[in-house]
């Protein structure tokens, strides 16, 4: 069942004696059988112990027992509920002492409800003792399930405390002696991590509990964390030992990640660690403690085109000093009725290009995409999108959506690139100072492919870099409306700035309209006709 | 009747911009300057209507952006959106000197603290410009006041109210029989 060998013996005796639980043995012995890991705890226990006096009878080792387990430890034999650790093996195997205790473990977990005080395992602090059990499997599903996700299947992330590392190498060290003796071949990169028999031992009962496989790669990710702060202070000594692998950051709490502890223990001789640190390591007085199951699944995006009706609603919210200036924006209209229906804690909002408060954008609208992060709900067919796009154009009329559309986080970049070689239409109505003539504004139907030079906008340079943009009106048109005004209809290269170009920006603009003109003229509406971006596709109405 | 009704809407400076006035700059008669505040908080430094350049037919033989030996308002450069590299100017840094035909030599200043931005190079080479559009196309430089600072950089100077207030006063006092 255990598929242990021979030459394991030496081995588990050693970490028996030292205080390891089981299933750290098996890791320890590099058994790569999942199905071992998930023997409860007592009956792996019982087979350990099995398999070690039943040759120690044999070899006639005299019963010993200064290794002293039993200490008691400050448990409270009764007061506690006997709820979480009822299931836990009381028997004292871990003292690898004669096998004259053999017949009590035989009994079985004790029915009575007292506690026997259960040693924690010197290596992984409990986790692969009180936390494989289905108690605790209960608890994460029952963690999951409150949150009411959608899911198919499930990746579990286990976080552990860093000092597991150190307590691993002093283990590791405490049995490689032994096994150089024997001569057997057993590399470090051999056992088996403990987060891996962890998950070995737990996500049957996990698959079990929320009736979804338990795989290596799941757009939801289930993450348990484990915390020991009594033993935090085991990685201290690495600091002095291997000062370079511990240089303070910015966002991390403590420089004792798991990855630097990883690299100073690569990096530490065994000499300097065993002057530092006790081998086998020293017995701890309690388990780690589980921290709270999270949940996390990627972002849904979705893409589509939008419609501006308004020329009081910005396309963002618009706040200066903290306040808001405008009620609602484009991006608000739109992502309510999403972050709803996903289940979404927060989401991103992109678009190809962007319009001011005062523009309208009509015609076909302009290509936007949302990335709904952590949604609860992420598979919607294309009836329900549309019953969401729908939801959206009745609760405004303010916006109109179309086109909208599950998308893969790739094809998001497909709206960015090349915008700058997009060609975007404007129409824009045109303030002239003296009466118009017609042959005042026929001439502009006769401009090909005009290039301008654009510095930074006034409006934008608090935020912008200074610089002289080269830009293309491709073609442009024009309307009588009365003697002072005209509409003026422009293709332009995408990133043109159509304001500065009819009215100057002091002259930053060259040529502008009031120039080609050679009147003093002024832009008062301005609407965007299309956005030629040929993405996210258009779906049929 | 027909200018009047000829725009309903404001021009882009009454749009986006607030006028801020600085009257007989450094003790001189009448050398007002006039600072546009875009609502972003970056500032266009513009002679006032009422500066002697613009007065009685004018014209202008030379603008020099070359302030003092070592420092030229030209070679000001700035990078990046924080405008990095800009000269530092305070209120009362010469932009730039101006000379009239009549020999007259007139030193602009830029009334407000804050990053030079940049300077209005085409009034070197069309100084007309500056007689004819002297609050667009005509202005002298764009200054970008300290984030921090930027409600505070106006306050020592005049609203268009109190500017005109001057005016009047000034106007009274000159026709007042000596």
């Amino acid at each position: 069942m255990l598929s242990l060998r021979e030459k394991d013996r030496p081995i588990i005796q050693k970490l028996l004696e030292a205080g390891c639980c089981g299933r750290c043995i098996l890791r320890f012995c590099c058994i790569g059988t999942q199905s071992a890991y998930r023997l409860s705890t007592e009956d792996l226990q019982k087979e350990l112990n099995a398999f070690v006096s039943s040759t120690e009878a044999t070899a006639a080792a005299p019963p010993q027992s200064e290794t002293n387990t039993h200490t008691p430890s400050d448990d409270q034999p009764s007061d506690d509920p006997p709820s979480k650790r009822i299931k836990l093996d009381p028997d004292s195997s871990e003292d690898g002492g004669g096998s004259e205790r053999v017949p009590v473990v035989t009994m079985g977990p004790p029915a009575d409800g007292t506690e026997t005080p259960v040693c924690v395992c010197v290596v992984c602090l409990g986790v692969l003792q009180d936390f494989c059990d289905p108690h605790f499997a209960k608890k994460i599903s029952e963690a999951v399930k409150s949150e009411d996700y959608a899911f198919e299947d499930l990746v579990l992330s286990v976080s552990l405390p860093a000092q597991l590392s150190v307590r691993e190498h002093s283990c590791w060290l405490h049995i490689k002696k032994e096994v150089r003796e024997k001569a057997m071949v057993l590399d470090k990169e051999d056992v088996i991590q403990v987060n891996k028999a962890f998950k070995w031992a737990i996500q049957g009962m996990l698959s079990q509990e929320l009736k979804v496989p338990v795989v290596t790669k799941s757009p939801f990710e289930v993450a348990v964390g484990f915390i020991h702060p009594d033993t935090d202070a085991d990685c201290h000594f690495l600091a002095e030992a291997c000062s370079d692998c511990f240089k303070p950051t910015k966002n991390k709490e403590s420089v004792f990640t798991r990855m630097a502890v990883v690299k100073a223990l690569e990096k530490i001789n065994d000499k300097r660690f065993l002057k530092e640190y006790p081998c086998p390591p020293m017995r701890p007085q309690a388990a780690c403690v589980a921290q709270d199951t999270t949940c996390l699944h990627v972002s849904a995006f979705v893409a589509g085109r939008y419609n501006k009706f308004s020329r009081t609603l910005p396309q963002t919210p618009w706040v200066i000093d903290g306040e808001r200036r405008m009620e609602s924006s484009v991006e608000e209209l739109i992502v309510a009725p999403l972050l709803n229906a996903f289940k979404s804690d927060s989401f991103n909002f992109s678009s190809s290009g962007r319009e001011d408060v005062d523009v309208r954008t009509l015609g076909n609208g302009r290509p936007f995409a949302m990335e709904l992060l952590n949604p609860h709900r992420s598979k919607f067919n294309k009836m329900e999108v549309r019953r969401i796009q729908e939801e959206i154009n009745q609760s405004t009329d303010k916006i109109r959506v179309r086109d909208l559309q599950m998308v893969s986080r790739d094809a998001m970049s497909r709206m960015k690139e090349g915008e700058e070689e997009k060609t975007k239409c404007y129409s824009a109505l045109i303030w002239t100072q003296k009466a118009i003539a017609d042959e005042d504004i026929k001439f502009i139907a006769n401009i090909k492919d005009l290039e301008i030079a654009q510095k930074t906008p006034l409006r934008v340079l608090h935020r912008r870099p200074l610089a002289v943009r080269q830009r293309v009106i491709h073609s442009m048109s024009t309307r009588y409306r009365d003697p002072h005004h005209f509409t003026l209809q422009l293709k332009t290269q995408a990133g043109t700035y159509i304001k500065e170009f009819v009215h100057g920006d002091f002259g930053r603009t060259k040529p502008n309209l009031g120039q080609l003109m050679k009147a003093e003229v002024d832009i008062l509406e301005l609407d965007v006709e299309s956005v030629d971006v040929d993405w996210p596709p258009a779906i049929p109405e | 009747m027909e200018i009047s009704e000829q725009k309903e809407a404001p021009s882009v400076i009454d749009r986006y911009y607030t006028r801020w006035y600085r009257t007989d700059l450094k003790g001189n008669a009448c050398e007002d300057h006039c600072i546009l505040q875009h609502s972003n908080r970056i500032c266009v430094i513009t002679l006032a209507e009422t500066h002697p350049i613009l007065q009685n037919g004018q014209s202008i033989k030379s603008i020099n952006y070359q302030i003092s030996a070592g420092c030229s308002r030209l070679n000001n450069k700035v990078s990046g959106k924080s405008k990095r590299g800009g000269q530092f100017l305070t209120e009362y840094a010469p932009l730039c000197r101006i000379t009239c035909t009549d020999g007259k030599e007139y030193t602009i200043f830029s009334c407000i603290r804050g990053r030079l931005v940049e300077v209005n190079e085409d009034i070197l080479t069309r100084p007309e410009l500056l007689l004819e559009k002297p609050s667009t196309e005509g202005y002298i430089a764009v200054i970008l006041p300290k984030f921090e600072e930027s409600k505070s950089v106006t306050e020592g100077l005049l609203n268009r109210e109190q500017y005109e207030e001057v005016i009047s006063k000034r106007a009274n006092q000159q026709s007042e029989p000596c």
